[in-house]
């Protein structure tokens, strides 16, 4: 999956888990520009993202993500491993 | 909403929750209000929330106190202001085996006096945390037990040496069902058996309890809310009373008009036949804890009967309390169902492995529950018990005696109706009947059937005010309340408890805050006898004035002049529909002359 295509479904799943339609994520998108997007939420955005690319993150992955870019990364790189 | 039905989409749930929650309370519908206090021995967030979503669906409308984290037992021993002035309905307490401390479970070189006192000592932690909350809200509690853990210390010896900490979960659960068993008001949510279902290593995953402190894993917290909420939607008298099925490939495999009796799968003889049996056997188990069974088959009834009448099938016709076979919509049928049987579309549910029909009874019959008994056109027979299992539709909270006999009184019923027929006067029917009522304050024996039959009682209910068990005993207990129940008996068995009233005296005035009876008995006269006994009542403690309302709800119009039949005088009426009644005790004529009525205490 093309990076672009990554962000474009990163996109749905923000904007679904956030109830927004106008969120879009960039690299550097990180907790602190959505303004529900707290612990809690965290683990929902977490778990519809694997539901969403059919990857599981492991718990240091989870821990160490730090921005959106990182993310996209760890799916592209996942998803790679799965082919 | 059909995404809230067995079986769901978990993640989209989770994923969706917030648009899901929004269209629903945008859907117009009146819903109950309840206050729910979930207290948790983990981070309850989304658990909170997934449950809210099931009991709007179920036409609750629950608002919330969550416990801070691990603040259960101190909330259920000691309180707290916001949770006093909170006042729950209902408490949740959501523990796990996560919450069992290390030190606590047994140790290999503990003796089985040492492990003994262990459980007595946790489950000790439990008690005064329910007696804490039964002293402060009188309200009903659910407890989860503890779930297996996802590791054994001693291999298979885990589950039954003293050492093990299975054991030790074990024992605890005993004593935690032995609790439940002594208290009418405490239930158990079952999460042993769900986390089995689930899958213990998923349901208990590391990282989620590491992480965020959830237990269990994220992705199971739609199942453990699903049911949940099926436990706390039968609390408040939402349960499905009655299922409606289908005959070809739903009770037998093959079309009985097509292949004859001889030719439809059903008995010992192939797999087929086996799992179609094995399904017979699970819907006839239910007539025996009260759900009413009916048919809705497109067949000629001879066809119909003839395939219910092979020796070796389990459902016989008299299974049935209303049969349906002919080539009429199957809306249609339903809708005919619901009005024989007297209860209403939404305590219906339909069975059918046909997708046209299914959609077709959803759509023209939306209050009554479709469950999707197949993925696409082909029957799949031996996924029907676990659908309409997981579905929850009859969950249990107590079986009464009432439940037991209801498919009986229904059949009896039926045959009252036949004998009505034969006289042509009405009273004088009525007198044939022999009727017998007992007639007096709630005794204790019967404090389960009267507070499931406030709950229930939708159509003759003049207030619709729900009390749980434990409110009413604390109403029985109060002398400024005058509790009232009848039971009525006539010649063709005994109806049980039908008709429940509670008043509250202020000084000279009663204020009548429930009043309903039971749908199966209406046109008896039950409630002139209840009227007359609540009358000779009043005047015993100098009551000048009984003081009737009537709140009107989508299901209760057909008591909105019940007070004015009864001979009390329409003293207001509101903007809303609502009226208030009275009745001077003093000048009351009794009313009732064709029941034999004795006074119970």
């Amino acid at each position: 999956m093309e990076r672009q295509e990554i962000f474009q479904k990163l996109d749905e799943v923000f904007q679904d888990v956030f109830d927004d339609p106008n969120i879009h994520v960039t690299d550097e998108t990180t907790a602190a520009d959505i303004e529900d997007w707290d612990s809690l939420e965290h683990i929902n955005l977490i778990v519809a993202v694997e539901k969403a690319f059919g990857v599981k993150f492991g718990m240091g992955e989870v821990t160490h993500m730090e921005n959106v870019g990182e993310m996209a990364d760890l799916i592209a790189k996942k998803q790679g491993q799965g082919r | 909403m059909k995404e809230l039905e067995y079986p769901f989409d978990g993640e989209y749930l989770l994923k969706k929750k917030k648009s899901i929650k929004r269209a629903l309370l945008q859907d117009g519908s009146v819903r109950l209000r309840k206050k729910i206090a979930v207290l948790g021995g983990s981070t309850t967030d989304d658990i909170v929330k997934l449950l809210e979503l099931f009991l709007l669906n179920y036409g609750i409308e629950a608002e919330f106190y969550e416990s801070g984290y691990n603040r259960y037992y101190e909330d259920s021993v000691f309180g707290n202001e916001e949770l006093t002035a909170f006042a729950p309905d209902l408490v949740y307490i959501h523990t796990t085996s996560r919450n069992v401390p290390e030190s606590v479970f047994p140790q290999p070189e503990d003796s089985r006096e040492e492990a003994e006192r262990k459980v007595e000592e946790e489950y000790a932690h439990f008690r005064q945390a329910w007696e804490g909350i039964a002293r402060q809200f009188h309200c009903t509690v659910i407890q989860n037990n503890f779930e297996k853990l996802p590791y054994r210390l001693l291999g298979n010896m885990d589950v039954w040496d003293f050492r093990g900490r299975e054991w030790f979960l074990g024992q605890l659960n005993q004593k935690c069902y032995q609790y439940a068993a002594e208290h009418d008001d405490f239930l158990i949510q079952d999460i042993d058996w769900l986390a089995s279902e689930y899958g213990l290593s998923r349901w208990d995953d590391p990282l989620y309890w590491h992480m965020y402190k959830y237990s269990p894993a994220v992705p199971a917290i739609p199942e453990l809310a699903f049911n949940l909420a099926n436990m706390i939607k039968a609390v408040y008298g939402k349960n499905k009373k009655a299922l409606v099925l289908d005959l070809d490939n739903t009770l037998w495999g093959g079309v009985v008009g097509d292949d004859g009796p001889e030719g439809i799968a059903i008995g010992q003889e192939t797999g087929m036949a086996q799992v179609y049996s094995e399904f017979q056997t699970y819907i006839k188990a239910h007539k025996r804890m009260g759900v009413l069974l009916n048919i809705d088959s497109k067949n000629q009834e001879e066809n119909a009967l003839a395939g219910l009448k092979r020796p070796d099938s389990v459902l016989v016709p008299e299974d049935f309390i209303v049969i349906k076979a002919n080539w009429l919509p199957k809306d249609q049928n339903l809708r005919e169902i619901a009005s024989e049987l007297n209860i209403g579309q939404d305590a219906l549910v339909f069975v059918d492995d046909n997708p046209a029909e299914r959609h077709m009874v959803a759509n023209q019959v939306p209050l009554a529950a479709v469950p999707e008994m197949t993925e696409g056109q082909e029957p799949q027979p031996e996924r029907y018990i676990q659908i309409l299992d997981r579905s929850g539709f009859f969950e249990p909270v107590g079986l009464s005696k009432d439940d037991l006999k209801r498919n009986a009184m229904y059949q009896e019923n039926a045959l009252r109706k036949k004998q009505e027929a034969a006289f042509a006067d009405y009273s004088e029917y009525l007198l044939s009947l022999d009727m017998e009522a007992e007639i007096g304050s709630y005794p204790p024996e019967y404090m389960a059937r009267i507070a499931q039959l406030t709950n229930k009682s939708n159509q003759f209910n003049l207030t619709t005010k729900r009390f749980t068990q434990a409110e009413l005993e604390q109403c029985a207990e109060d002398p400024d309340y005058l509790d009232l129940c009848g039971r009525l008996k006539d010649r063709f068995g005994d109806n049980g408890v039908v008709s429940v009233i509670l008043g509250r005296q202020d000084k000279q005035i009663l204020h009548i805050e429930l009043w309903l009876m039971s749908c199966r008995v209406l046109r008896r006269d039950m409630e002139k006898a209840m009227l007359d006994e609540l009358v000779r009542r009043a005047k015993e403690r100098k009551i000048s004035l009984i003081r009737g309302y009537y709140y009107p709800t989508a299901k209760n119009q057909m008591v909105r002049d019940f007070y004015g039949t009864m001979g009390f005088h329409l003293e207001k009426e509101n903007e809303d529909g609502s009226t208030v009644w009275e009745l001077e005790t003093e000048n009351y004529r009794p009313c009732c002359s064709v029941i034999r009525t004795e006074r119970l205490r």
